[in-house]
């Protein structure tokens, strides 16, 4: 790190922190509006400090849900999206780890052309393919299951190239160390691929936990039950009313919970994920 | 109870197991078509240590690594102590290796390195702690047993790689370049300590390398290769004194033997001995600095000093033939003198100076004469 003295230094800390407070102030408009009077805020009137609603709104909003009747409290939008986030992001990593180590270390007949068909699907996110994949996992009879929210997105180009790569940089002695050490193919992968692969896993499991975080369009398409609504679907239904005012203070709590599982995530691994981003164990 | 039921029988497997290794006609053909080992016989005795070196390329680790079932054989049997392996996976063909990046595994401590290939194996708990420990102590490294191998440095990494194929007790050491990555002096050390240690352990084994002087000192039988085949097989000193190609005057021995074409040299040798000769090899050191008249049938060369290189206990005194300029080269790759250079080789840290002219001169005996094309040893 380069050291500057003085006024540089006042400036390049003065940038930093405009830039801190453009991306923070958003996110403390949210929470100060999830705590005040839902009144106050369609008058236009919201104050910038936090209100005295705190514990009710949130209250309410885990557990009853907004005014609406046939709206589900966020408790269980936030247990649905977690489910699908886990299993897409466990799910993408295990397929992927699998095929990328059949990949890189058997040869089998067309291992190269079904290795190009895998580096293809990366052109083919869920969007392109939506309506064969809504057909499939609607023959399936998964609607509105935790299999049918998570199954399609869990076959993952990305992470199977990722894989590849990495497997790719550790060295083929170590492989024919463990074949004359008398470990086979599983025990190869289990006792000496794997751990390797631990911070890479970690890493990935940051980046596409967060992804199935964010899902949107397939949730809404293949939810159709209310108790099986991902958070970010129950977000956007909660700001369409018809008959009564926005309740913008459970709208912007719900905002503010759905941002603390991601962030717990990234807090809680980013150790292991900044290591994996920078650094090949070897 | 159990405890001494294990102790005898733990004893009994310290007996050595004899291995003897013999390689007939092993040949590999890659899928493209390129001939990477063209035939090669080889046997290697219970508890002798072999060397194959030669230059990169030339398919000493192939073989190793055909011997280790790393890479198939296309033709012809590898023997392990009366057992043909062809068809046989490493793991159970009774070996153990050293590679040249050691191979540790990154994740384990030196204990589950040492320990794991013998877990796998489904092997007693405590007589896989009676070995590691012993093979901790042997190569002292018993205070090492809880790091990771990149807590080690390159030498102590070394040493876990050597444990591991010790606590195996195979009946066939493999060592590939084991030495490559570890600075000159520990080279020497460890080039050093392995030799005890194969002499103490009485394993079988077969050391690949590229340096010659690793070759010579720790060979019992030393196989000189280029270009996947065999140049010359025997004991180290026996192919020092009496190299059967040119390939193997100019490898092995440092600085490499003086080669000259016979025909256009303008150098007279008496007929007899000389016939069929094409190329004159003369070791440095053979070369001695005199004003003599020429000795009887030997080797007189008027030399211009170009260079001179005083390393304190030899000097290397570079010369151009005066009377004949440019010599013609041989060509024998590694090694090979610019052409026309003729090295003498002279103890202490006297000699000449440059641009001097000096006469040396060499004796009948120790003269190398080969073929003109290089392949055969005339002389006996």
């Amino acid at each position: 790190m380069v050291e500057h003295e003085g006024i540089r230094r006042y400036v390049a800390h003065l940038i930093l922190w405009i830039g801190i407070a453009i991306v923070a102030f958003p996110v403390y408009v949210a929470f100060v509006a999830s705590t005040q009077d839902n009144a106050l805020i369609a008058n236009g009137q919201m104050s910038l400090l936090p209100g005295g609603h705190f514990l009710e709104t949130y209250y309410k909003t885990i557990f009853v849900g907004t005014s609406g009747s046939t709206r589900e409290p966020v408790g269980t939008m936030l247990f649905n999206s977690f489910v699908m986030a886990m299993l897409v992001a466990l799910g993408k990593i295990a397929i992927s780890i699998i095929s990328a180590y059949a990949i890189v270390y058997f040869r089998f007949p067309f291992r190269m052309p079904i290795f190009w068909i895998i580096f293809i699907t990366l052109m083919l996110p869920v969007e392109v393919r939506i309506y064969p994949t809504y057909k499939i996992v609607a023959d399936l009879h998964l609607l509105d299951s935790y299999a049918g929210l998570s199954l399609p997105l869990i076959a993952s180009a990305t992470a199977t190239l990722l894989f590849r790569q990495f497997f790719m940089t550790i060295p083929e002695e170590l492989l024919e160390a463990s074949r004359i050490d008398g470990a086979g193919p599983f025990r190869f992968f289990w006792d000496t691929l794997l751990p390797l692969s631990r911070t890479n896993m970690a890493a990935l499991f940051v980046i596409l936990f967060i992804l199935g975080w964010n899902q949107y369009l397939w949730p809404l398409l293949i939810t159709t039950r209310d108790d099986m609504q991902t958070i970010q679907i129950g977000i956007r239904k909660m700001i369409t009313t018809t008959d009564a005012l926005t309740e913008w203070p459970v709208v912007m709590a719900t905002a503010v919970l759905a941002m603390l599982p991601p962030v717990f995530v990234v807090v809680v691994m980013q150790k292991l994920f900044v290591r994996g981003l920078v650094e090949t164990e070897k | 109870m159990l405890y001494s039921l294990l102790a005898i029988r733990y004893s009994l497997q310290r007996v050595p197991p004899m291995a003897n290794v013999a390689l007939r006609n092993v040949r590999k053909t890659y899928p493209g078509g390129v001939v990477a080992i063209k035939g090669i016989g080889l046997e290697v005795d219970d508890g002798q240590f072999c060397v194959l070196v030669g230059p990169s390329g030339c398919g000493k680790s192939t073989l190793l690594r055909m011997v280790a079932g790393l890479e198939t054989i296309t033709g012809g049997e590898i023997d392990i102590g009366g057992r043909i392996v062809n068809q046989i996976e490493p793991a159970d063909r009774d070996i153990a290796m050293v590679f040249q990046n050691y191979a540790l595994y990154p994740h384990m401590s030196v204990y589950n390195n040492m320990a794991y290939g013998l877990r796998n194996r489904g092997m007693p708990k405590g007589e896989i702690d009676t070995r590691v420990q012993e093979a901790a102590r042997i190569l002292e490294i018993g205070s090492m047993l809880d790091r990771k191998p990149r807590q080690l440095s390159g030498g102590q990494r070394q040493r876990v790689a050597m444990g591991r194929a010790i606590v195996r007790q195979p009946k066939v050491f493999l060592f590939d370049e084991p030495l490559s990555n570890l600075d000159a002096k520990l080279r020497i050390a460890m080039r050093v300590e392995i030799r005890k240690l194969q002499r103490r352990l009485k394993t079988t084994s077969i050391y690949v390398t590229h340096d010659q002087l690793e070759a010579m000192t720790l060979a019992d039988i030393l196989v000189v290769m280029n270009g996947g085949e065999v140049e010359q097989i025997g004991n180290p000193l026996d192919i020092y004194q009496k190299p059967a190609t040119t390939f193997v005057a100019s490898f092995i021995g440092a600085p490499p033997m003086n080669l000259m074409r016979l025909s256009d040299s303008g150098i007279q040798l008496d007929t007899a001995a000389a016939e069929g000769a094409g190329i004159l090899g003369i070791r440095p050191e053979d070369l001695l600095m005199s004003n003599d008249a020429t000795p009887a049938g030997g080797l007189v060369l008027d030399l211009n000093v170009e260079a001179i290189e005083r390393v304190g206990a030899e000097t290397y005194i570079y010369g151009v033939r005066a009377e004949q300029g440019e010599t013609p080269a041989v060509s024998a790759k590694p090694g090979e003198l610019p052409p026309g250079e003729i090295l003498v080789r002279i103890p202490g840290q006297g000699g000449p100076a440059i641009g001097e002219r000096i006469r040396a001169i060499a004796r009948r005996e120790k003269l190398h004469l080969f073929a003109a094309d290089g392949r055969k040893r005339i002389n006996p």
